[in-house]
């Protein structure tokens, strides 16, 4: 009989572990019911409650969110904000923002959504959208307006934004007195008067990013834009499977036929492109503004500090299309005080806790005036640059299942320029699988 | 067979005794045995066999993908779809260019799992007899070449993974030794072999530390008599060595097969996601659940499983593997023989953290 009481104990306390356990692996399936503002009755977001909110993005790098946050506190101490860093890879922070949407967190506040997430996030409910009334849009650049925005409703506000440039080699082109191409039949004729001149086996004249990964999808949505064609239409219809599309991805492909791109390109993402410029193997690197700071330092790691310069992307038949990059904040469904959420979202987006952030971080503000500002230009002369990048900007496709769609356009890019496919064949196919994740 | 009908007549025994009353050593113990057994069972329940059951359950839903078209919204919940998920792997139209054509996604990733497994435990079986050979002499030193050996399988594995990353970068130390240009983390056959090259480099030593523990059993008189009898070393290796080995060989190969079926890190760390060469029934699991597709994902987890079973089962029943060391008593306890084959489910389980 002694043991019949702690055995029944013991029983009892794994019973109920058990239930903690089953509960806790039923978040990661799909069974959970219609989420907080699913159905018609969209605008019924309840924002009037305050308090402590949980904060969630990748990894603060610079530790300037974490500065803004206690600043934040220290002017709020009734809706403490804490902050939840996710790690570096975009994926997991996605499946992250997901998980603790599928199994309700109340905690989760506010979430920095990658662009090319909104539409997924908004058709499946995880975030709620913003009353037009309380977060003004009129001050923010289009295009990342444009990218927060789903079904005409505004899904996040935009609190930083990308795009790509071309880094080029001033110093080279001014000794053979030559401009930054606007296409890249003009970038071809510049690298070879220079390489002409420099007799530099090493020298490579351009490279982007086209290992198989989300750069890939960027890059070769680059190329078919500024040939004037399309992957998904205005209308919102895949329409990939045009002489334009097949001029831009052609480009790329003989780019790399002819020894404009070095062959090992294809496996590179931005951290080894950035590397070969530094290392003065590139004289023309298409990449984010992010290495415009590392490239300058002149502690011995970049070769081309103070030699080169930034200009608009080249493009196929004129001046290139930056794909739109950027992380814009949301209001998680299921978070408790949405109140406060909305009301750090406003104070972020702020025009000078966005200046100071930018200056803080060199992320690339989303309201206009900012690129004009003195201290702005003054810290980061290629802002004016990058206003027009982000300005001439096209989206990624807009799409649910943003996930297949991209590795759709990855398999057809990938495909063609290691030569395994023909780009009319790997675009014709890729309309088709469009076709199908697309409606 | 032999063991179904060996079994038959063991039943009646057990069932016409008084079944309290069967073993004298055991009587009234019965209660503090399970009682003392529950915590294990209630950690191989929580952790193994719920996980297993909802997993089945999923396999056999679909999760609503319909968006409405005027508010872009997507239906939610799950649906009941039979056997949709498993018949959708021969029916989808969504084909892949791998190393055997266009074939299906999952067909690719199949293929990609056994041709990798084979290849890995063929390379890895012969490297790792080779070290445990050598492990196995005396000579100055031994301590430091057998800690040695051991590094590549201490060193976890997405840490390898990345570090081969960087070895087979385009730019990188292999490049540079073989003085070519092999765009081995592209997606293409030497990214196959470069999968092959760092498994082989982190597991060889596994094989080689369960042989050599294999070869210190065998006794230094069986060679010294085949010395005296005029052996050749070729004939020791083949004659002595590798038949006494062999039991425990047979369970390290198991082992490495059992893993190297479930290969997930090494390729998705290494050469990245969506790369066909190397995309094995793992990644293509992990990356429809990463799409939300939990359904066809437990399904394609599901196959793996019974893949492994069943490839466990017959290096159980053709080469003998005896996986929990007790096939001495075969004969004599059929009751214990039963045991061996619903134990090979927790030995499984085993190896699940292994990697």
């Amino acid at each position: 009989m002694t043991f019949a009481r702690p055995a029944r104990r013991v029983l009892i306390a794994a019973t109920s572990l058990t239930a903690l356990l089953a509960a806790a692996a039923c978040g990661g399936s799909g069974s959970s019911t219609a989420p907080a503002g699913s159905g018609s009755s969209a605008p019924a977001v309840d924002m009037s409650k305050h308090g402590p909110i949980e904060y969630w993005q990748g990894k603060d790098t610079s530790g300037n969110a974490k500065n803004l946050i206690a600043q934040w506190n220290s002017e709020h101490p009734d809706e403490k904000v804490t902050l939840r860093e996710l790690p570096d890879n975009a994926d997991q922070q996605r499946q992250q923002m997901i998980q603790n949407t599928q199994i309700k967190d109340t905690k989760m506040g506010v979430i920095s959504v990658d662009i090319v997430w909104t539409a997924e996030f908004a058709a499946n409910g995880y975030v709620v959208p913003l009353p037009a009334d309380q977060f003004p849009t009129d001050e923010f650049l289009p295009a990342t307006v444009k990218g927060s925005t789903y079904f005409n409703k505004l899904y996040a506000y935009p609190t930083s934004s990308d795009g790509g440039l071309l880094y080029y080699r001033k110093d080279l082109l001014d000794k053979y007195d030559l401009q930054p191409p606007t296409t890249f039949d003009e970038m071809k004729t510049a690298c070879k008067t220079i390489k002409d001149g420099e007799k530099d086996s090493k020298l490579n004249c351009f490279a982007g990013q086209y290992q198989k990964y989300e750069g890939l999808t960027v890059n070769a949505a680059e190329a078919i834009n500024s040939a004037g064609g399309v992957i998904v239409g205005d209308d919102g219809k895949p329409n990939v499977n045009t002489p334009e599309a097949k001029a831009g991805l052609d480009a790329i492909k003989g780019m790399f036929d002819d020894g404009t791109i070095p062959k090992g390109a294809i496996t590179w993402q931005e951290e080894q492109g950035r590397q070969a410029f530094q290392d003065g193997e590139l004289i023309f690197h298409r990449n984010w503004p992010y290495v415009y700071s590392l490239a300058q330092k002149t502690d011995g790691s970049s070769k081309v500090a103070g030699k080169f310069g930034v200009a608009p992307l080249p493009g196929v038949s004129g001046p290139g299309v930056s794909s739109l990059g950027g992380h814009n904040w949301a209001i998680a469904a299921n978070a408790e005080n949405k109140g406060t959420a909305a009301d750090f979202i406003k104070w972020w987006a702020s025009s000078e806790i966005q200046k100071d952030n930018a200056l803080a971080t060199s992320a690339a503000p989303t309201r206009s005036a900012l690129y004009t500002d003195p201290d702005m230009v003054k810290k980061y002369p290629y802002m004016p640059i990058l206003l027009k990048s982000i300005e001439t900007a096209q989206p990624r496709p807009i799409a649910v299942q943003y996930g297949d769609v991209t590795l759709a356009i990855q398999d057809a890019a990938y495909g063609a320029l290691q030569g395994q496919t023909a780009t009319d064949a790997a675009l014709s196919s890729l309309q088709t699988k469009l076709q199908g994740l697309i409606k | 067979m032999a063991t179904a009908t060996a079994a038959a007549p063991a039943r009646p025994a057990t069932g016409d005794g008084h079944k309290r009353k069967k073993n004298a050593l055991s009587d009234g113990q019965g209660r503090l045995a399970w009682m003392l057994l529950a915590p294990t069972l209630l950690v191989i329940i929580v952790v193994a066999g719920i996980p297993v059951l909802m997993s089945i359950r999923e396999s056999f839903f679909q999760a609503n993908a319909g968006v409405d078209p005027t508010t872009g919204l997507v239906q939610q919940g799950d649906r009941f779809s039979g056997f949709a998920n498993f018949t959708n792997i021969f029916t989808s139209p969504d084909t892949v260019p791998g190393s055997y054509g266009q074939i299906g996604r999952f067909a690719n990733a199949f293929l990609n799992t056994t041709l990798i497994t084979v290849v890995c435990v063929i390379a890895e079986t012969i490297l790792g007899v080779a070290m445990a050979l050598i492990m196995a002499k005396a000579f100055r030193g031994r301590g430091i070449v057998r800690a040695g050996i051991l590094v590549p399988w201490a060193i976890p594995t997405i840490v390898s993974a990345l570090m081969w990353k960087l070895i087979f970068d385009e730019a990188g130390v292999m490049n540079r030794i073989l003085g070519s240009q092999i765009l081995w983390l592209a997606d293409s056959a030497s990214s196959f072999w470069a999968v092959v090259i760092a498994d082989v480099w982190k597991t060889a030593p596994f094989i080689g530390l369960l042989t050599l523990a294999g070869l210190q059993t065998i006794p230094a008189e069986v060679y010294e008599a085949a010395k005296v009898d005029g052996a050749t070393a070729w004939q020791q290796f083949t004659r002595i060595t590798l038949p006494m080995v062999k039991p425990t060989l047979v369970v390290a190969v198991l082992f490495r097969t059992l893993d190297t079926l479930r290969m997930f890190d090494l390729p998705y760390g290494m050469i990245g996601p969506g790369k066909y060469r190397v995309e094995t029934l793992s990644i293509f699991a992990y990356i429809e659940a990463t799409q939300n597709r939990y359904g066809p994902a437990a399904a394609y987890a599901i196959i793996l499983f019974v893949y492994v079973l069943l490839v466990a089962f017959l290096f159980v029943k053709l080469l003998g593997a005896d996986v929990i060391g007790d096939s001495a008593p075969k004969k004599k306890k059929q009751k214990r023989d039963r045991g061996a084959k619903t134990a090979e489910v927790p030995a499984l389980e085993m190896m699940g953290g292994s990697h």
